[in-house]
């Protein structure tokens, strides 16, 4: 890790100001990724400004909206009432990642632009478009085991590794920032990117943007929702596949529903395609097997992951009719027995 | 009481002071930005209970108890935590006694080195503190971020179930 100065910000005009005065400048939330990139060197730094005293209530509800506050921890905000009672799913998500600890110390925010996981990235030795653009993707002939199936490209396969956002996707959460020009808006569908030949930048987000609060739309699937999670070892580890399912029934009939995948591209994945299908259908394993179909219609696997897209197929029929009982899920996402 | 730490200290000029409460004493160190809580733990205040395992938030060994809260000290930084109050394993059982966890861990036969001991303990207090978990799967899982190299978990596990059962876990 290089030396830095570091400045504590108390409020959100306060943050943006302190990261526009200052060139190599980073916000620091949880600190769970920047540290960890500090201290690989793959990140140098001028200046840190800390913007963990901006936090106000984690949630809270406005207009049958609901805003996450992008400062307030992982954990608050999976074990908050109203998170726990109207958006069970993005609770059930958010304690699938990474620890206790951790999700202690991660914010919402952070989440949001937490770097991939792949290999390479993290070996400052190999090429890596996305740490040196220009320089080469080595994960394409590499051991690309744990990368993308979808929305791929010649410059990049990485996969953005947050469950959170899995369900947040889902949930057509739209995310509010601040920057020294103001305040926007982005929907959760335009927040992150898929590599193309700028792989270096994962997210919409503009330099020195402050990403403030994140809304929920009234609507959360409290009824039939289900999150799963499938990796190496059952809990602790990274997805290797990921399903949030999120379904409303009447009549027996799938009204509407929503299925978004992590852990198979550089952004939570969702096929329009495949949930018009199965609106007013019954919600059936051959339903679901059909639409799995549809969502991994164009999934192209490498050496190495190939076995990804039948398990995302089996993931998803697995999650879908699981959500028709939401109970039937274990702590932390894992698959049953 | 306010102790100045002996401590060899940089001068440097992004050098800020900071303020803990570790294990109910107040410290106040001078530390440049990039000392990690958990340097500053061992390094400058000879609390070597903590340990570092894997220095990357991947092994829970460094777990301290933060505002009653258990995070991983080798990801947070000593100057983000000014003015908080920070439990380590030093500081579980002030009276001198060993904590409830302790001696289960010892009756269980938890631990082969000890070296995750400290942080399994730590995040243990922590999570029995959270009340999330009621059953034995639910344990297990809320204390996943605790690895244990020896292979001691199933002991682990029993040791913990034992005291979140006030002593009647078999
Ligand atoms: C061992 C390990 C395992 C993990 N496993 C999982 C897992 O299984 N699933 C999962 O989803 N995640 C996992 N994580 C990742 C973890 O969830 C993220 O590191 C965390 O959410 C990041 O949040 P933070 O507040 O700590 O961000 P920081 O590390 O503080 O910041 C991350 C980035 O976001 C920027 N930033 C932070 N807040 C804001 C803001 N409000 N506005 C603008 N920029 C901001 C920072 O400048 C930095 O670039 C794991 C992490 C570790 C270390
Ligand atoms: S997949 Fe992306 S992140 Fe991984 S080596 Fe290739 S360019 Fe880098
Ligand atoms: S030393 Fe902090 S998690 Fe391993
Ligand atoms: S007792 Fe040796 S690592 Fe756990």
């Amino acid at each position: 890790m290089n030396d830095f100065d570091f400045y504590k910000s108390e409020s959100i005009a306060d943050a943006v100001e302190k990261i526009s005065n200052h060139t190599d400048s980073r916000f620091i939330a949880g600190g769970t990724n920047l540290i960890d990139l500090l201290k690989y060197n793959l990140l140098r730094v001028s200046s840190l400004v800390d913007v963990n005293s901006i936090k106000n209530q984690s949630v809270t509800e406005k207009d049958g909206l609901v805003l996450l506050n992008a400062f307030a921890t992982n954990a608050e905000t999976a074990y908050h009432p109203i998170i726990e009672q109207r958006y069970p799913l993005l609770s059930k998500a958010i304690l699938a990642g990474a620890s206790a600890q951790i999700r202690n110390m991660a914010t919402n925010g952070g989440n949001l632009l937490q770097r991939t996981r792949c290999y390479y990235f993290y070996d400052a030795n190999t090429p890596c478009n996305k740490r040196e653009p220009g320089s080469g993707c080595s994960a394409i002939n590499g051991y690309n085991r744990n990368l993308a199936i979808l929305g791929t490209s010649e410059h990049c396969i990485a996969i953005f590794p947050s469950d959170m956002c899995v369900a947040l996707s889902a949930l057509n959460a739209t995310v509010c920032v601040t920057g020294s020009e103001g305040e926007r808006r982005i929907p959760f569908s335009a927040f992150h990117r898929l590599p193309d030949d700028t792989p270096e930048l994962d997210n919409n987000l503009l330099p020195n943007e402050l990403i403030t609060s994140i809304e929920l739309p009234a609507k959360g699937f409290e009824k039939n929702y289900s999150y799963l999670k499938l990796r190496d070892r059952n809990s602790y580890a990274f997805a290797l596949v990921s399903v949030a399912t999120a379904m409303e029934l009447e009549n027996d009939t799938i009204k509407e529903i929503r299925i978004a995948l992590g852990g198979v591209a550089s952004k939570p994945w969702r096929v329009q395609e495949a949930e018009d299908f199965l609106q007013e259908k019954a919600p059936t394993r051959e339903n679901f097997s059909l639409a799995a179909e549809i969502i991994l219609q164009d999934a192209k696997g490498f050496e190495f992951n190939t076995f990804k897209i039948e398990l995302a197929k089996r993931a998803i029929i697995r999650n879908c009719l699981m959500a028709l009982n939401p109970s039937s899920q274990l702590p932390g996402a894992q698959p049953s027995a | 009481m306010l102790t100045e730490t002996t401590k060899p200290i940089s001068h440097a000029k992004n050098a800020s002071t900071v303020s803990l409460k570790i294990n109910g004493e107040d410290k106040s160190l001078v530390l440049k930005p990039w000392v990690t809580l958990l340097d500053c733990l061992r390094e400058n205040l000879d609390l070597t209970g903590t340990k570092k395992g894997c220095d990357h938030g991947q092994c829970g060994a460094c777990t301290v108890i933060c505002d009653g809260k258990r995070i991983l000290s080798c990801l947070t930084l000593a100057v983000m935590k000014d003015g908080s109050e920070i439990t380590t394993i030093e500081g579980i059982a002030p009276s001198g006694d060993l904590h409830p966890l302790q001696k289960a861990f010892i009756e269980h036969d938890a631990f082969q080195c000890g070296y995750c001991t400290p942080g399994q303990i730590c995040s243990a207090i922590g999570m029995l503190a959270e009340g999330k978990a009621n059953t034995e799967a639910e344990v297990k899982e809320l204390m996943s971020g605790n690895l244990c190299r020896c292979g001691a978990n199933t002991n682990i596990i029993n040791a913990i179930m034992e005291v979140k059962n006030g002593g009647n876990y078999e």
